[in-house]
């Protein structure tokens, strides 16, 4: 048949990358010796893809800011009271929520690696796990807050927390002023990400206003 | 220093496969989750001394390359095992018509 100019040919199918084909193969060994199933690896790629991400977290956190005795159920042991959504995270791994308040702003990185809440969060963002952010969030805090447009007065104590395999922290951002009476789904729309890992605070009902 | 707030989310389906793998390991217990930061840790501090410039966007290639040493470590998949692996999809995808699913003989 004359074709139309291209000289795909349809007999053959193109491998996938050489990247794509190492992590294949050592799938297809892994599931061949029984150390993993592919049902498992499926359905982690699923949760991790689409089912957790920030949005948990914003749950956690508006209900912390609605409900204090469940913010002190967060405080005292997070991984138990995350758990009450069904986000509680592998065994052994420790989440501890860091309150900020008008005396204290929290702020998080993983200096070795990229140890992160991916139960509450879901995966880190790309500056998360960049050099820069992991070496400057200890070294200067203020300066790392203020590339994110976050401002804070000079009393007020920044603590950073270092994330390990067994130990991971969800900033409690400070409930925006002028919020009072909302409920916990408007709340919501307050929490973004960057403020459960202390580079922003929570947006104030104007910025919701304005779009931001 | 990057600040921006794309959704970070996988950019290929192989960076998902690979960090659902370690993970399927560390639930399984074949190696510690703190192994696993070490060693991941290890891998970044290893690239970043033959000049990777380790902004986030290589992390995926740290994560399979920590995967792959302690595979090799816990005698789970020899380097040599996986390139032979990867050589015989190679075929069967040349040898699978376009559009049929693509499996090993």
């Amino acid at each position: 048949m004359p074709h139309d100019g291209h000289n795909h040919d349809h007999d053959h199918t193109e491998p996938p990358s050489d990247v794509a084909l190492r992590v294949k193969s050592l799938e297809s060994l892994l599931i061949d010796k029984g150390l993993v199933d592919a049902a498992a690896i499926d359905a982690l790629v699923d949760r991790y893809a689409h089912r957790v991400g920030p949005q948990n977290g914003k749950k956690v956190v508006a209900r912390a800011w609605t409900d204090p005795e469940f913010k002190q159920r967060l405080l005292d042991d997070a991984r138990e009271a995350v758990g009450e959504f069904d986000f509680k995270g592998r065994p052994g791994e420790r989440l501890v929520a860091v309150e900020n308040t008008p005396e204290v702003h929290n702020l998080v990185v993983c200096t070795l690696c990229s140890c992160y809440p991916w139960n509450v969060l879901g995966l880190p963002p790309v500056w998360y796990k960049s050099a820069p952010y992991r070496a400057r969030a200890v070294s200067d805090p203020r300066g790392v807050l203020g590339e994110f447009g976050t401002e804070l007065p000079d009393e007020v104590e920044v603590r950073v927390w270092d994330s390990t395999a067994e130990m991971r922290y969800l900033v409690l951002p400070e409930r925006p002023a002028g919020t009072e009476g909302w409920s916990a789904e408007q709340l919501e729309q307050l929490i973004t990400r960057n403020s459960m890992i202390g580079v922003e605070q929570a947006k104030s009902p104007a910025d919701l206003e304005g779009g931001a | 220093m990057a600040t921006d707030d794309a959704e970070p989310g996988f950019c290929e389906p192989w960076q998902a496969q690979a960090f659902a793998l370690a993970n399927a390991l560390i639930d399984k217990g074949v190696f510690s989750a703190d192994e696993w930061a070490q060693t991941l840790g290890d891998e970044i501090k290893r690239a970043q001394a033959a000049g990777d410039p380790d902004t986030g966007e290589t992390y995926y290639n740290h994560w399979l390359a920590a995967l792959e040493r302690l595979c090799a470590e816990k005698g789970l998949a020899q380097a040599g095992e996986i390139g032979t692996r990867a050589d015989e999809w190679r075929d069967a995808y040349l040898a699978t018509p376009h559009g049929e699913p693509v499996s090993l003989p």
